[in-house]
């Protein structure tokens, strides 16, 4: 019996397939006080096949804030568009009311006043709840990982992964594939891999030297259940040796290879796959493309550019679930498959209030213990925040900022570079900040913070390579992540433009003086993916910067100005 | 043709100008090669496939597959490197498949040319745009 609210019916004109999104409900529940954990899970199956997506959790075990992005351009034939939609525009779109956990959960604004009343989200025990609420419904449901899962914590960091690796397999999830685990070493990443009680997948993950398919991952994995043959195709993080460290993983090729997808999936129906689902790390933007290039694919669960939708994309007879990340959210898609093909769905974005949902005794028994060794060390309070701090954002974050001014003083530079990644916990105003805490923003295998000199016009070039990685208008020459943040340089930047063309007006802030090509400008970074690159950890530098200031206070970031939205 | 349709391109485009400029330059040597090659026929859309990364993992050592069934003969061009044409393959009435694969070097980002000499003297052309970047940041 599926009530009203669960189960919004929609036609889809465009294909034979029917599905709706059981989100909003709650949301109202919440404002009349009555939030129960049984609503934010729902009940009750639907079909005969249940996948369960979580993806980007980036170690994090244990509940956290997350802020969403306010600034999250998209371009080409992605601008206005899911999943560039934030803030007000975005609960327009999905008819979120203001100041509901659905507002909190998924949109940045008033984020320090919700925080305060819904809690932090996430936990990887109170994720087993939901995953084993799921279960108690549908037995064989699967779990599928979508990545970016060993890496981003101290504890992870400590461990090369191993604390994540232990609590997930407890979670018995059915498949996963891969990004950062990647920067690992592919010494580790084959150490972990031989040993994992699920399967490790990527169709486009490629011996480098024979460029053909890597033999310890396989491209996809049967699966029978509900009485229907599901085939799962891995995707992995196709431009891991552009955007990370190559000489990490120097046995390794990705790609998109949408062809070889192709392939893969005519291999899957020809063997009898009457359900394909491609678990990807593409990004949401990437995938959408594919998913109108590769056909005979029915779901793909998408990662990787951390996006949490409140409903499935459809493209073609495709849909695309995004679950965003850190844990936030878990999707479940319920489907429909008869005579060998989708007729329907119900998706459900299932948000992980830690304070609503409870955690299971087992996992969190086993979080606790990966925990313990580290105690004081996670614990111990460096400073204080007495602003928001947070990453996400297409060309600066509070926290950025934060780690750039550390850079400038502690390395005596004029300008800092830090990456723009996506993943990072935030902390609201009041917190402490905890040696966690800057592990949560900082935990990579590559972390020293380097210091050179780089001449003006290398700067430029360096800026608009990463922009081009962002706002190219082909999705599949974007590599997922934010601009790198700068420190002490501001800039214009016209997203319209091409290659070249994006970035002006570039300004050493110390003296306002336009930055000179030919000038060589003292410079200090973390990250880099070139190999021997040297200087303290980014932690240490970070560590030692709050330590010195005590409490931390992040004034608006006005040195990026943004035009051709 | 090709050419006539990114001139066309760059005049509705006029803010992308700037970038369209040099890429003409160099598909001018390019065509110039092509038209050398074909004695000035016309190129076909379909016929020949060119598999190559979007992005270079390094563009020192770029893959790349070309397949053109019944092509007696496929040529590669980079448009972007200082000396265009990289390879030439050439196929006897009795290979089993008109297909190959090599390692070429891209000294920056550029459009990769592939063009087929089919059997019956017709020919075909794929392209496909291949950036070579510095790398930057992952999410």
């Amino acid at each position: 019996m599926i009530s009203r609210r669960d189960f919004l019916q929609a036609s889809m004109a465009a294909a034979a397939l029917w599905g709706g999104s059981g989100f909003g409900g709650w949301s109202r529940l919440a404002a009349q006080q009555r939030l129960t954990q049984d609503d934010l899970i729902g009940g009750g199956s639907f079909g005969n096949v249940t996948l369960i997506h979580l993806t980007d959790l980036h170690a994090q075990l244990t509940p956290i804030y997350f802020r969403e992005p306010e600034i999250n351009i998209g371009v080409g034939a992605n601008a206005g568009v899911v999943p560039h939609l934030t803030g007000a525009d975005f609960r327009r779109r999905y008819g979120i009311d203001d100041g509901s956990p659905a507002h909190y959960a998924l949109t940045y604004d008033d984020f320090t006043a919700l925080a305060q009343g819904y809690g932090r989200m996430g936990g990887v025990d109170r994720i087993a709840t939901v995953v084993n609420a799921i279960r108690a419904d549908r037995p064989d449901a699967l779990l599928l990982d979508g990545g970016d899962t060993w890496q981003g914590s101290y504890t992870c960091h400590h461990t090369a992964g191993q604390d994540m690796v232990n609590v997930m397999s407890a979670l018995k999830p059915d498949a996963m594939t891969f990004h950062w685990e990647f920067t690992l070493g592919s010494e580790r990443v084959h150490e972990i891999v031989q040993g994992l009680p699920y399967a490790a997948l990527g169709q486009n993950i490629f011996d480098a030297e024979w460029d053909e398919p890597a033999e310890l991952f396989k491209p996809y994995e049967f699966f029978e259940t509900g009485g229907v043959q599901v085939a799962v195709i891995g995707q992995a993080f196709p431009y891991m040796p552009i955007a990370n460290p190559g000489w990490m993983f120097p046995e390794y090729s990705f790609g998109i290879r949408d062809e070889h997808m192709q392939q893969m999936v005519d291999e899957v129906r020809a063997k009898g796959a009457e359900l394909v689902v491609c678990l990807s790390h593409n990004g949401l933007d990437v995938d959408k493309k594919m998913a109108g290039i590769v056909t005979g694919i029915d779901v793909i669960l998408s990662g990787h550019t951390h996006d949490a939708l409140p409903e499935p994309v459809q493209v073609g007879d495709t849909i695309i679930v995004a679950s965003g990340s850190h844990g936030k959210f878990v999707s479940r898609v319920d489907l429909d498959v008869r005579d060998g093909r989708m007729m329907g769905f119900r998706h459900r974005l299932i948000p992980v209030f830690s304070d609503v949902i409870a955690p299971d005794a087992d996992i969190a028994a086993l979080i606790e213990a990966q925990r313990a060794p580290f105690r004081p060390q996670l614990t111990e309070v460096i400073g204080q925040t007495d602003s928001l701090l947070y990453r996400r954002g297409n060309f600066n974050g509070s926290w950025d900022d934060v780690i750039c001014d550390a850079l400038l003083s502690e390395r005596e530079a004029q300008i800092a570079l830090s990456p723009g990644v996506r993943w990072g916990p935030s902390l609201l105003p009041g917190q402490d900040i905890t040696r966690e805490d800057i592990f949560g923003v900082t935990a990579i295998s590559y972390p020293e913070a380097y210091r050179t000199e780089m001449k003006g016009e290398f700067l430029k070039i360096v800026l608009e390579d990463v922009a081009d990685n962002i706002f190219n208008p082909d999705p599949y020459y974007q590599q997922g992540g934010d601009m790198v943040r700068t420190g002490g340089l501001g800039y214009r930047i016209d997203v319209s433009q091409p290659q070249g063309a994006r970035i002006s007006d570039m300004t050493l802030l110390a003296t306002g003086a336009p930055i000179d090509a030919s000038s060589s400008y003292v410079v200090a970074g973390w990250a880099s993916v070139n190999e021997g690159t040297e200087g303290p950890p980014i932690w240490e530098v970070v560590e030692n910067h709050i330590r010195e200031l005590g409490s931390v206070r992040v004034e608006p970031n006005t040195s990026v100005e943004v035009s051709g939205i | 043709m090709e050419f006539t349709r990114r001139e066309t391109l760059a005049l509705g485009l006029g803010a992308a100008a700037m970038m369209v400029l040099p890429l003409r330059a160099n598909a001018s040597a390019t065509d110039d090669l092509i038209a050398e090659f074909t004695g000035g026929a016309d190129l076909a859309d379909t016929g020949i496939t060119l598999t190559a990364p979007e992005i270079a993992e390094n563009g020192n050592t770029v893959p790349i597959e070309v397949s053109a069934p019944g092509a007696s003969e496929i040529v590669v061009f980079a448009t972007g490197n200082p000396v265009p044409p990289v390879a030439q393959f050439s196929f006897g009435p009795l290979a089993g498949s008109q297909t190959a694969a090599t390692r070429i070097r891209l000294a920056k980002t550029q459009d990769v040319v592939a063009v087929a000499r089919m059997a019956d003297g017709s020919f075909a052309r794929a392209t496909q745009l291949v950036k070579v970047t510095i790398g930057g940041c992952g999410g």
